[in-house]
C-alpha cells in the first residue's frame, strides 16, 4: 500500500519512457506516470483510495531488475528508469485481461456497461479477439433485492473497488470479499441480500467506480451511473485509438 | 462495558459465551485479534454462524462484511453445522494426482450428498481441504480424526460404515 506522504516532503528525479519527470517521494509509480500524462493500462486503480495491485495490469519493467512490476503499488525512487511499453509487457498484460474475461462469463452485448466498460476497453486496445483459455461460466445469482441498484457477481472482476470506496471514502465497509483466488466474492455484510445489508447507506459510490457491470444503477446506463472521469477516459482511450 | 448486544443477534447466554467474552477482554477488544477470537468461537461452538460473527463484529467493532471475509477465507473455519461424524479428504497436489478425486466422488455417490455438506440426517459430513503435509502417503483421507494415508475408496467407505453402524448401536 502505498502511503500518502503529507506536508514538506522530498521532490525525487526518475525517468519514465526516457522522459526526465519529478515526483514526491512515497507516489507511486502510476500515479507520477498519470500525473505527467504518460499512459499506463489499470483496472483496479482507482485515483484517491488506496491501492490494491490485483489485477496486474499496470506492470511496468524497470531497468536494472528482470521482474516486472505492479506500478500502482511500487513507489518511486531516485533515478529510476521505468519502461511503461514493451512487446513483454503488452504480452503480460494481454494475458491478464485473458485471465480475467475467462474468470466469469463476460458478455459485452448484454450488458449494462458495453461502451463505458474499462475491461472491454482494454481488450480492444490490447488487441484481444480470442480467449486461449477455457472461459470459466459461473452461475452466479443475481442481486436485484435494493430498490435502487443491482448486483451481478457474474460479471465482476473483483478489482475491490467497491470496497475500497466503501471503506475508506464512505466509511462504512458494507462490502466486503469472501472466500478466496477464483472463488471469491464481492458481499454484502454477511453475505446478505443487498437490501438487508444494514450499514449500507445506498450512497451508491459503489456503482459509480465499478469497471465493468457488475454493481449498476437500476433502469440506467452504466455510462450515466459512473464516475464522470472513468467514462471520459475509456472514451477518449478509444477515440484516440481510433484516430491515432 | 460496551454494547454487547447478544440479546440483539440472538445468542443464547451461557457458558460458552462468558468465555469467548473473556477471550476477547483478555485481547481488550482489539480489531487485529479477530483471528485468534474466530479461533476460540470456533474451538467452543464449533462452528461459526451469522449470530456469533454479528456478535464478534459488534464487540469489536469490525464491520461484519469483513469478519465475514476473514471466516471464510480459511478453510478451517466452518459456517455450518458439521455432521456428528466428519470425512476430510486432502485435496492436495500430491493427493489429487493418485486419485483424491475418485475417494471424494465415492462418497458423494454412496450418501448422496456433495463436498462441503453435510447428509440430510445430519450424520456425516464430507470436506475437501488443501495439503495436510502427507504427501508420502498420498491419498489422505481423514475420518474422525484418523488419518488413513495410501486410501483407495472402498477403504474409506468401509471405515465410514463401521463408524456410522459403531455410533448406530450406541444410540440404541
Amino acid at each position: 500500500m502505498v502511503e500518502e506522504n503529507q506536508g514538506l516532503s522530498k521532490m525525487i528525479e526518475l525517468t519514465i519512457d526516457d522522459k526526465k519527470v519529478v515526483a514526491k517521494e512515497g507516489d507511486s509509480i502510476l500515479k507520477v506516470a498519470r500525473e505527467n500524462k504518460i499512459y499506463i493500462p489499470a483496472l483496479c486503480y482507482l485515483e484517491g483510495v488506496s491501492s490494491f495491485g490485483g489485477c496486474r495490469v499496470c506492470v511496468v519493467e524497470i531497468k536494472g531488475s528482470t521482474r516486472v512490476f505492479a506500478s500502482c503499488v511500487t513507489p518511486v525512487s531516485e533515478g529510476m528508469e521505468v519502461i511503461t511499453d514493451s512487446e513483454r509487457l503488452r504480452r503480460y498484460r494481454k494475458w491478464a485481461i485473458e485471465l480475467l474475461l475467462a474468470e466469469r462469463p463476460h458478455v459485452c452485448s448484454v450488458c449494462v456497461a458495453n461502451g463505458s466498460c474499462e475491461l472491454q476497453q482494454l481488450a480492444t486496445e490490447l488487441g484481444v479477439d480470442h480467449l486461449r483459455v477455457e472461459r470459466e461460466w459461473t452461475n452466479y445469482e443475481l442481486d436485484l433485492t435494493h430498490e435502487r441498484f443491482a448486483y451481478d457477481p457474474n460479471r465482476c472482476i473483483l478489482c475491490t473497488r467497491c470496497i475500497r470506496v466503501c471503506d475508506e471514502i464512505e466509511g462504512v465497509h458494507t462490502i466486503d470479499l469472501m472466500f478466496r483466488g477464483k472463488n471469491s466474492k464481492v458481499i454484502f455484510d454477511l453475505d446478505d441480500k443487498w437490501s438487508f445489508a444494514e450499514s449500507c447507506t445506498s450512497c451508491g459510490k459503489c456503482s459509480a467506480v465499478c469497471p465493468v457491470g457488475a454493481l449498476y444503477v437500476k433502469g440506467k446506463p452504466h455510462s450515466e451511473v459512473k464516475k464522470k472521469e472513468l467514462v471520459s477516459f475509456v472514451i477518449s482511450r478509444r477515440i484516440e485509438k481510433t484516430i491515432g | 462495558m460496551p454494547d454487547t448486544g447478544f440479546q440483539q443477534v440472538g445468542l443464547k447466554v451461557d457458558r460458552r459465551l462468558t468465555l469467548l467474552e473473556n477471550a476477547i477482554k483478555k485481547h481488550q477488544y482489539k480489531k487485529d485479534a479477530l483471528l485468534e477470537i474466530l479461533h476460540t468461537a470456533q474451538e467452543l461452538y464449533g462452528y461459526l454462524d451469522r449470530s456469533l460473527l454479528t456478535y464478534i463484529s459488534k464487540l469489536l467493532r469490525l464491520p461484519p462484511s469483513h469478519v465475514y471475509g476473514v471466516a471464510t477465507f480459511y478453510n478451517l473455519f466452518k459456517l455450518k453445522k458439521p455432521g456428528a461424524h466428519v470425512v476430510t479428504v486432502c485435496m492436495g497436489t500430491a493427493c489429487y494426482v493418485k486419485g483424491a478425486e475418485e475417494i471424494v466422488s465415492t462418497i458423494e455417490k454412496e450418501f448422496n450428498f456433495k463436498r462441503g455438506e453435510t447428509t440430510e440426517d445430519g450424520r456425516l459430513s464430507l470436506f475437501v481441504t488443501r495439503c495436510i503435509g502427507a504427501c508420502a502417503m498420498a491419498p489422505n483421507a481423514i475420518v474422525d480424526g484418523e488419518t488413513i494415508g495410501k486410501a483407495t475408496p472402498e477403504e474409506v467407505l468401509k471405515k465410514i460404515r463401521t463408524i456410522l453402524e459403531a455410533a448406530k448401536v450406541e444410540a440404541r
